[in-house]
């Protein structure tokens, strides 16, 4: 009777969480994406600054969320750190996301290593589960990093106060900055899609550029359609018509229904796009 | 034709796989298809009619009026009936809307444009008894004769009146008039128009201020007869006035458009002087529901908005205690829309549709429970999430508190008596609301409108509160005013004022006051108590609250003559307070659900986890005994892909310990393909793979005992060669003492530059690395693809040296080379593959020994040949130009030479051939295009 592996090699042992970690740590794109995460406040930051108070921004009829959330960027910690995250919720974050997920599997296979890892061997699902939770890891981190740096910013520049809203009662400076890591939580939820996307991209292609790119264009492709007020109730089921739903958590009390929607449209198409990567990726061929 | 078979493999094939996918796709297609098709079907029919009432003080002035009849079309038997009637400047269009959902709800609706509007004759007499309420009791004398309405006795229909604005009106009229009505649903309506034009917010017995914007908008909507401002604010399209089609369109009168002449005078006296007389005081009168709600025994549903500078709460609120005083069931709502608001948020207006629903259904079905007296209303939360409009929070209280709350609390105001200035004109005035403009209901609560003319206005402000109030209701406070003239007309504002100074006018709501009798000294001025508008607000805490009192304001008439006035107010402002409990939000049913989606998925998740560990569980147990000490057993093994290439056809070795193997090969003939099989990177299409007794499937523990190479090096650029190594190692999770680091670092030999990145690496350099990688840990089996690729010579041969070492512990290598040198100094077996098929394999050396035939060089090839023959060879195949390859049957060399120079033949070259180049060169020189090229 032979050993059925050699000694010390255990499978739910093989790519460790931190070997995965150091993996991506050591590699460019991660460190200029959280590096950006701090660069980014600081330029919103300067770019403030050169607000000389002049006329004409009073545009009457440009009312709404948006432009409240800007007018109060420079009246707080809480609100420049609000105002950061609704500038790059829509793209930026976007982005920042799909690089975790769309390049993680797609850079092992372009450089060759994916096969050595597949005949150390890890067993194809295991390391599936750690390249999505250190995606995942990452993901959170720039997310914090942005939301750290914005506030420490803000807070230092601007001074640490209630978080104001035009509309809306203004919120007690503690209560706001759960509100804020709730908003937060809420945008990396609607993320899922966006992970799930590039994840399942990343497994069925070789080119991380592609994964990426493809993940954000049809993200892109799906905030577009849902301007179109034609489609009517299809675009409830747009993966991104439930990204705005943070704004929610601005008044008091919380609207809330909007997050649940689209808490499980993220979830139910993650799971979807998670799925469909795991059944393909642990079934086919390795070509790379 | 081979184009077009050319053309034809070009397509897809049709899989399994393919037509399950399509198939799913074309089904949901059609289901979507099927779904927007059978959405549209409507479940109510219309027809339009004409219907001619007879209406007038006597009863005999026959009018035309434009109607439509909605049934519900799955009915049986017959149905209660919903007459609905329009806002002021709408038509029957305007409600189609509400009148088809009441239809689809199992009532028969019908809707009509009131007369002096659109294709209606007639002309407006403002829901007069005589005309407006007349004309609608022919119509329910109509309803009674349908035979698909329910009655209640003959000529007396089961009916609902529901309406809003004018159409509101006419339903408490009507009810107050004709006791047919069964229930009604006034909405955004007036008690007393003479309080509604002419608003008197202080305790005294004066004549109000004129409200000179609204009345002009409602007095140029009806004279002009098209498309109006007011009408497109509450919703639907008009329809104008064709000639020809109306009674009074033909021949307008251009002061007086479709108003009848009474009220035409009224309007233009009161316009006029900002006083009414009293015939227009008359007139007003008799088309206010104040007059006859002792009359009304129908259940009514009040439903009035919170931002209406029109028709305030304060209307609803009189409606209200006027039919309650007779016992009439009463329930009141409010929302937060109104004629400055709109329909409000969807919450609202859902909440308000439901009232409604719930109201008739009791009323005129006797359907579900007596809706209870309790109290509805709604407050501001925030800015949508999802679009620019606003949210609100709905509220319930035990019972309807009017417009002094269910609480108060008192504020105290500073501020001394102040002078203002009263604008000649009313010129510049002042702004609180923009009347019809129906302005984004945010702008009009967040406070983006109102505006104070410095001078014009006196202020009295509060300590920031040091709790928020939750405000519903009429604040009250006392004012004190002085006035050369003796009179003095004057507006009071309540403005909640954020921290940062920004103020806010909730709903652009004022409260006109118009006294009389003043002294002209402030001192001797008596407090008189002003009511403002009914406002639902909360005013946070650290808000301060501002009175404005103001001398002018654009929605009003105010004095022509330039004055100055003194007011002052007492410092006790009163404010009521609402406090109920919130409408349970229908929005938490989504985080239930939510709840159950995370756990539908964990449960799936869990399953999949259970079942792929079972399956695991078993695969691993099964062991051949008879291969267990064999390190590779590779039987059968074929690899088809899903394009129809055959890359392996049936290839079966074995790798015994001990045994440097060499897989020998032309490029294509699947020596690859096998080694991607055996890593696990690629299922067989059939046969099986064994190693040291274990199937090998992919990502099967026994990989661990197996070190590879295969189609090149695969390194991370951004590390170094030992960071590279130290990943891969780390990737295994097995002890660091097991790696064997050093071993492995001098096989690869690299110095100092194992601590450069591999980017920067030359093709040898990363090769020699990754042997290196596959020796980790000296793993039993090594595998080796093409492992001298890129080398140099002597790196060539220390290699050799090091797999031949490598293979003598009881550990076995397996090398894959398409050079015969390179197997042949370097292995102990070898195997022959060439199209997917073995075509030789044994020991190196039984395989290179002496074979048979000879290469021969000779001066006459034909003269060779033919002496060859002669000798009883078993073959002669010419090579090159002076070649010759025989076959020599037993034949010594010898003799053979002997032979040709006996008969003149000069040799030049006689080489024994080996048996592995003759197996080799048979495959590569027959076809050297390889097997990838069929």
């Amino acid at each position: 009777m032979s050993a059925s592996a050699a000694t010390g090699y255990r499978a739910s042992r093989t790519l460790p969480i931190w070997a995965e970690v150091r993996r991506q740590a050591s590699r460019r794109r991660t460190q200029l994406a959280l590096g950006f995460m701090v660069l980014l406040p600081l330029i919103i930051l300067i770019a403030f600054e050169f607000d000389t108070g002049g006329p004409g921004d009073e545009d009457a009829d440009g009312g709404g969320a948006f432009s409240s959330i800007a007018d109060l960027g420079t009246s707080g910690g809480l609100n420049f750190a609000l105002f950061c995250l609704a500038v790059s919720a829509g793209f930026l974050l976007v982005v920042v996301v799909a690089l975790f997920f769309g390049d993680t599997v797609a850079s092992e296979a372009s450089w060759g290593s994916l096969r050595y890892l597949l005949a150390v061997p890890v067993p194809r699902a295991r390391l599936l589960g750690v390249k999505l939770i250190v995606a995942a890891g990452y993901s959170v981190l720039a997310f914090l990093t942005l939301l750290g740096s914005a506030l420490l910013m803000g807070t230092l520049r601007y001074g640490w106060g209630p978080l104001g809203s035009t509309i809306a009662s203004e919120i007690p400076p503690a209560e706001g900055l759960l509100r804020l890591l709730g908003i937060l939580a809420y945008l990396l939820v609607t993320m899922l899609v966006v992970a799930g996307l590039a994840f399942l991209m990343s497994v069925l292609t070789d080119a991380a550029l592609g994964a990426v790119g493809g993940a954000v264009m049809l993200w892109i492709l799906s905030s577009i359609l849902d301007q179109i007020t034609a489609l009517g109730g299809i675009r409830d089921f747009l993966p991104t018509h439930y990204t705005d739903a943070w704004r929610g958590l601005l008044s008091t009390p919380i609207q809330s229904e909007d997050l649940a929607k689209g808490a499980i449209s993220a979830i139910v198409y993650a799971t979807v796009f998670w799925g469909v990567a795991f059944y393909r990726f642990t079934r086919k061929d390795i070509t790379s | 034709m081979s184009a077009l078979s050319a053309g034809l493999r070009k397509l897809p094939r049709l899989t399994r796989r393919r037509a399950i996918t399509a198939s799913v796709v074309v089904v949901l297609l059609a289901a979507a298809a099927v779904w927007t098709v059978r959405s549209d079907r409507s479940d109510w029919t219309s027809e339009d009619l004409r219907l001619t009432v007879s209406s007038g003080p006597a009863g005999n002035e026959p009018v035309d009026l434009d109607a439509r009849f909605y049934l519900p079309a799955d009915r049986s038997g017959k149905v209660p009936a919903v007459l609905l009637a329009h806002g002021f400047g709408g038509t029957k269009n305007s409600v189609s809307s509400d009148a088809e959902s009441l239809a689809s709800r199992g009532y028969a609706v019908l809707t009509w444009t009131a007369r002096g509007f659109g294709r209606s004759g007639g002309e407006i007499h403002l829901d007069s008894p005589d005309y407006e309420v007349k004309d609608a009791q022919g119509l329910l004398d109509w309803l009674a004769t349908r035979p698909e309405v329910s009655t209640d006795a003959a000529g007396d229909p089961k009916v609902g009146v529901v309406g809003g604005s004018y159409g509101g009106a006419l339903a408490l009229l009507l009810a107050g008039q004709d006791q047919r009505v069964d229930a009604i649903v006034p909405s955004i309506t007036w008690n007393d128009l003479n309080k509604s034009f002419l608003p008197q917010s202080a305790g005294t017995d004066a004549t109000g201020v004129f409200k000179k914007s609204w009345a002009g908008l409602f007095f140029g909507n009806g004279a002009a007869g098209a498309e109006s401002a007011v009408s497109a604010q509450l919703g639907g399209g008009s329809e104008t006035a064709e000639g020809g089609v109306g009674g009074g369109a033909a021949a307008l009168d251009p002061a007086c458009g479709r108003f009848s002449a009474e009220v035409c005078a009224a309007y233009l006296q009161m316009a006029t002087t900002g006083i009414p007389n009293a015939a227009t005081t008359e007139l007003l009168r008799k088309s206010s529901p104040a007059t006859v709600l002792d009359k009304i025994k129908a259940p009514t549903l009040l439903v009035q908005g919170a931002v209406d500078t029109l028709f305030p709460l304060s209307e609803a609120d009189a409606n209200a205690k006027g039919i309650a005083a007779t016992g009439t069931p009463v329930r009141v709502a409010w929302f937060t829309g109104g004629h400055d608001g709109g329909e409000g948020p969807t919450s609202d207006s859902d909440r308000v549709k439901y009232l409604t629903v719930q109201w008739l259904d009791h009323y005129l079905k006797g359907e579900g429970e007596v809706p209870g007296d309790d109290f509805t209303w709604s407050r501001v939360a925030g800015f949508s999430a999802l679009d620019r409009g606003l949210v609100t929070n709905g509220y319930s209280a035990q019972a309807y508190p009017g417009m002094g709350g269910t609480g108060r609390t008192q504020i105290s105001l500073t501020g001394s008596a102040q002078p203002i200035a009263n604008p000649p004109n009313g010129n510049p005035g002042a702004l609180s609301s923009l009347p019809g403009l129906g302005g984004r209901l945010s702008s009009v609560l967040s406070g983006g409108v109102a505006m104070d003319i410095p001078g014009q206005v006196a202020t009295f402000t509060s300590e920031p509160l040091t709790a928020g109030v939750d405000v519903g209701g009429s604040p009250t406070l006392q004012l004190k005013a002085a006035s050369p003239t003796g009179e003095a007309t004057l507006f009071v504002k309540l403005y909640d004022v954020d921290q940062n100074g920004a103020s806010t006018l909730s709903a652009g709501l004022v409260a006109p006051v118009r006294l009389t009798g003043l002294p002209a000294d402030i001192a001797t001025a008596a407090p008189i108590t002003v009511t403002l508008p009914a406002i639902v607000r909360r005013i946070e805490a650290g808000h301060t609250v501002r009175i404005a009192v103001a001398t002018s304001d654009q929605a009003f008439l105010t004095p022509a003559q330039p004055a100055t006035y003194t007011v002052a107010v007492e410092p006790s402002l009163t404010l009521p307070t609402l406090v109920g409990t919130p409408i349970a939000d229908p929005g938490t049913l989504w985080w239930y659900a939510l709840a159950g989606v995370i756990a539908a998925i964990l449960l799936g998740l869990t399953v999949v986890i259970l079942v792929i560990r079972r399956r695991h569980r078993r695969r691993e147990t099964s062991v051949i005994d008879g291969y267990a000490e064999t390190p590779l057993v590779v039987d059968g093994l074929r690899k088809a892909y899903g394009d129809g290439f055959v890359a392996v056809q049936e290839i079966g070795f074995k790798v015994e310990r001990g045994q440097v193997v060499g897989l020998l090969g032309p490029n294509g003939a699947g020596k690859t393909t096998t080694l991607r099989v055996l890593m696990g990177l690629t299922t067989p299409t059939a046969g099986e793979i064994y190693v040291f007794g274990h199937r090998l499937v992919p990502g099967a523990p026994i990989l661990s005992r197996v070190g590879a190479l295969v189609e090149g090096p695969g390194f991370l650029p951004h590390l170094t060669g030992y960071e590279n190594l130290r990943a891969y190692w780390q990737a295994t999770g097995r002890p660091w003492e097991d790696a064997r680091f050093d071993e492995a670092l001098e096989i690869a030999g690299l110095g100092d530059s194992v601590h450069r990145r591999t980017k920067n690496y030359s093709h040898g350099m990363r090769q020699r690395l990754a042997i290196a990688q596959a020796m980790l840990g000296l793993p039993e089996l090594l595998v080796l693809d093409e492992p001298t690729d890129g080398l140099d010579p002597p790196q060539i041969a220390e290699m050799r040296r090091v797999l031949q070492r490598y293979a003598t512990d009881g550990r076995a290598v397996l090398v894959s080379s398409h050079l015969l040198a390179e197997v042949e100094q370097t292995c102990t077996h070898a195997v022959v593959v060439n199209k997917g098929r073995i075509v030789a394999s044994g020991l190196v050396d039984d395989i290179v020994g002496d074979s048979p035939s000879v290469q021969l060089d000779v001066s006459d090839v034909p003269a060779a040949t033919r002496v060859l023959e002669e000798l009883g060879v078993r073959s002669v195949t010419p090579e090159g130009t002076h070649g010759l390859i025989v076959d020599m049957n037993g034949t010594a060399r010898s003799e053979l030479v002997a032979s040709l120079v006996t008969a003149g033949i000069g040799v030049d070259r006689l080489v024994p051939r080996r048996r592995l180049e003759d197996a080799f060169l048979a495959l590569v020189g027959d076809n050297s295009r390889g097997s990838g090229d069929r």
